[in-house]
């Protein structure tokens, strides 16, 4: 029963998480910032039931993409849907390497580090990823986080205020080349590109600064 | 680890050079290492006196421009595109960058690591030869010694295919080896063997070569009695056979031949006596293969009876020069080679003309080759340009003298042209009077040229100043020469007016999308490579070997002359040496690819390859032509 009041113990991969996120000393300076963009496929839309089947993550350093700092996991499935097959072609029983929901977070919150997210509508990807590190008592996630639709918003300075924008549009409106849609990796270059020119736009009328950016995010603050 | 990005990377650059020179498991290596940047509209990638970045860069989208400030003033000296790599500085010396790179549209650039490049370039030869002829675009004296040097440490393995040239053939096998199984007599063997006309046969086991028959094996193991022609090949066969994979090249072969004395190869599908044999190669195919080689042809140039047989060798002359392009062998050898090659052909129809005339010429004469086959670059059938010059004569003779060479050319030019030299349009021939005279009047002719120096006279005259002895008296060539400089060296006014003439056919900017453009900004889809590119390099060594008195002909040997005699200017020398080889080798294939003289290329029909190819050798030209106008003060000449 002695156990019962002490402190909640951790596994080992979410204190290095929590500390590494609230000690970074890197947030200060722009160009010292690792960003990572992120995209989740999933069997679905549904928080609680449905799970993550790949994640794909490219890091951002100082305006450029590091392609040999990309991350790249297929998950296990024992929930299986049908229908989104049809959108990101991962079958249950594909050809991939696949790993288990834990190792895969597991590795994937070590690869994230103390790096800010950025991805497109990141309260999804991000709510999935917290759902997964629910089922192993841990999360929500501590990174900071970015999201291209609200820097976007911030640049146009049009009445935008209540239109969401699709990945597509902001290629579009960003000319991006869209290249392997719906593949996790595929979609998080895209988010990568996206960044790259959004940060370019927005530095002609201000410093570059991460709080800023944040602040561009008032959806997502906590 | 499968990462999408990485593969999409790799499915970009394999289609540029020198990514696709490399091999699958090394671009991979690339592509996980690429570093994406993105730039706008003018933003600056790098500047002038830079310090060197960990990357160079192949653009993705977009495009980029090179420019460089000299006194404050910006020049732009380039516009890449998708595909084109820039930044490749640091890749050869860790200098600052000598130009400034911005984004001449929106642009996205993928940084390739040097680290990772210089292995790359230490196990693939062809990769560094690419760099080397590209980095000519970034730099202002590309192929400078001290540059390859320092870029190359395995400046050998570049060098490697310089040596050799049948060697390095394939050699041609027969793909259809006749078989027998190994119960089949040596009676029905025989029977085969004499039926097809050939001298062995193979014996095989479920097409696994097993041993082999020859006409030897006939004489000492039957003939002798030893066995009787109802044994069974078995019996007799030289088992197990020498065998080798199908990639065999003629050296290869006769190390192999040598080496087990024998006179029959195996080729089998793996190379090993346990795989499917595909063909068979004696001793005869290897002296068939090298029957193409240059010393034989010019052994039956030497044999040759009439003029068809000469036509003949000069279409096997065209397909070794196709076979050394094909190999990669130096230019300056295949020009050597093919230069021997015409010169001896025009020396037999010489001779051949002699004895038809029936009378041995009157005084002594020199046959005298102008243009390219005087420079002895002429790789493939161009228009015929000679001339003729005898002894000087008392006049009573002149006539009759005259005559007989006039004949003696007219026959030797009717001869060169059924060999496949087409008549000149312009009738600059030795069967023409007025290119058919003596000594004297040859020294009058060229000294009016000099001395009266009027545009359409010099761009008459030019081709005349690079004659060469073919055939006849070297004393006659010699004076001839002599008297050209010495006129030369009292009239210096004459080289301002050649340099004028030179000067007309400016190099264009470089390759932009689909077309070339021009100094002023014009756009083209066909490019003039002979009057361009290449006339320019030959004009430009021909003016300044004339200053310097030299006595060479060929362009890349006038260059590299012109090296020695000008120590302080032997980067931009070598720099127009190395271009001519290049444009030459490549109006080669080109010609010999459409079957033409290669003197128009349709832009659209050339990979990007050939395009940087191409650009790096229009700097070169610029700045020898720049060096021209300075020295020849060729702008106080009245407009031409």
């Amino acid at each position: 029963m002695i156990r019962f009041f002490k402190k909640k113990q951790y596994p080992k991969f979410w204190e290095d998480h929590i500390y590494k996120v609230q000690n970074s000393q890197k947030y200060a300076n722009f160009e010292d910032i690792r960003f990572v963009a992120i995209d989740t496929e999933t069997t679905g839309f549904d928080y609680e039931n449905d799970r993550i089947l790949c994640i794909g993550a490219v890091a951002i350093k100082n305006n450029k993409i590091l392609v040999s700092d990309s991350f790249e996991i297929y998950i296990k499935q024992d929930v299986f849907n049908k229908e989104t097959v049809k959108i990101h072609g991962i079958r249950k029983d594909g050809d991939e390497a696949k790993l288990s929901e834990e190792e895969a977070i597991i590795k994937f919150i070590d690869y994230l580090d103390d790096a800010v997210i950025v991805a497109h509508h990141t309260a999804f990807d991000v709510n999935m990823i917290n759902q997964a590190l629910n089922r192993l008592k841990v999360g929500p996630l501590e990174s900071k986080l970015l999201d291209t639709n609200y820097i976007h918003k911030k640049i146009a300075k049009t009445d935008t205020y209540k239109k969401i924008f699709s990945l597509e549009e902001l290629c579009e409106i960003y000319n991006v080349k869209m290249h392997d849609r719906h593949t996790a990796l595929g979609d998080a270059l895209i988010a990568a590109y996206l960044f790259l020119k959004q940060t370019a736009k927005y530095k002609k009328n201000n410093a570059l600064n991460l709080f800023d950016l944040i602040n561009t995010n008032y959806h997502l603050l906590k | 680890m499968k990462n999408t990005i990485s593969e999409r990377i790799f499915d970009f650059l394999k289609n540029y050079p020198p990514f696709n020179l490399i091999s699958n498991a090394t671009l991979i290596e690339v592509s996980q290492n690429v570093e994406i940047q993105y730039f706008e509209k003018d933003q600056i990638i790098f500047s002038q006196n830079d310090n060197p970045h960990e990357h160079f860069y192949i653009i993705y989208q977009g495009s980029v421009r090179l420019y460089r400030f000299v006194e404050n003033e910006k020049h732009i000296l380039d516009i890449c595109d998708e595909g084109d790599l820039f930044g490749l500085r640091p890749l050869i010396m860790k200098e600052n960058y000598v130009m400034g790179a911005s984004a001449n549209e929106e642009t996205i650039l993928y940084g390739i690591p040097i680290a990772l490049f210089h292995d790359i370039i230490l196990n693939y030869p062809k990769v560094s030869q690419f760099l080397i002829a590209s980095f000519a675009t970034n730099t202002r004296e590309p192929f400078s010694e001290k540059h390859k040097g320092k870029l190359f440490a395995n400046v050998s393995a570049i060098q490697k295919i310089e040596h050799g040239f049948s060697e390095i053939q394939s050699a041609n096998y027969n793909k259809n080896p006749i078989t027998c199984s190994p119960d089949t007599t040596v009676q029905t063997a025989c029977i085969i063997m004499t039926k097809n006309i050939i001298n062995s046969i193979i014996v095989t086991e479920n097409d696994i070569p097993i041993g082999i028959i020859t006409d030897k094996d006939i004489k000492t193991k039957i003939g002798t009695g030893l066995y009787k022609i109802t044994n069974k090949v078995s019996d007799i066969m030289n088992s197990p056979v020498v065998t080798f994979h199908q990639n065999i090249s003629v050296a290869e072969a006769q190390i192999k031949l040598l080496k087990h004395k024998v006179s029959h190869l195996c080729i089998t599908k793996d190379g090993t006596n346990k795989s499917e044999i595909v063909g068979i190669l004696t001793q005869q195919d290897l002296i068939l293969t090298q029957g193409n080689s240059p010393s034989l042809l010019i052994k039956e140039i030497k044999n040759a009876k009439d003029t068809e047989t000469l036509k003949h060798i000069r279409t096997k002359a065209s397909g070794l020069t196709k076979g050394y392009l094909e190999q990669e062998i130096p230019i300056y050898f295949v020009t050597k080679v093919i230069s021997e090659i015409n010169t001896a052909i025009t020396k037999k129809a010489i001779r051949l003309s002699i004895s038809e005339i029936g009378k041995e010429p009157p005084v002594k004469f020199s046959w005298l080759a102008l243009g390219s086959q005087g420079r002895k670059e002429q790789l493939l059938m161009t228009d015929q340009d000679n001339a003729l010059v005898f002894e000087n004569v008392a006049p009573a003779q002149y006539n009759s003298v005259k005559n007989y060479f006039l004949q003696l050319s007219e026959k030797v030019t009717e001869k060169l042209n059924i060999v496949g030299f087409e008549y000149c349009p312009a009738n600059i021939m030795a069967s023409n009077p007025k290119w058919c005279i003596s000594l004297e009047e040859w020294e009058q002719q060229f000294e009016e040229w000099i001395t009266d120096p009027i545009p359409e006279k010099i761009l008459l005259s030019i081709i005349f100043f690079d004659f060469e002895l073919i055939y006849g008296d070297d004393s006659l060539y010699n004076k001839m020469a002599k008297s050209v400089f010495k006129t030369i060296e009292k009239n210096q006014i004459f080289l301002s007016f050649l340099g004028k003439v030179t000067l007309d056919n400016p190099p264009p900017l470089g390759f932009f999308k689909q077309f070339l453009v021009e100094d002023n900004g014009e756009n083209k889809d066909s490019f003039d490579i002979k009057s361009r590119a290449i006339r320019p390099l030959v004009d430009g060594a021909r003016i300044l070997s004339l200053h310097h008195n030299l006595r060479v002909n060929n362009t890349i040997a006038r260059y590299e002359k012109l090296m020695e005699m000008e120590p302080q200017n032997s980067d931009l020398f070598e720099s127009c040496a190395n271009a001519f080889k290049i444009l030459l080798q490549f109006r080669t294939s080109q010609g010999l690819t459409n079957n033409d003289n290669g003197k128009f290329v349709d832009i659209n029909s050339l990979n990007k390859a050939d395009r940087l190819k191409l650009k790096s050798c229009f700097k070169p030209i610029k700045n020898v032509q720049e060096a021209i106008k300075l020295r020849f003060k060729t702008s106080q000449i009245p407009q031409i």
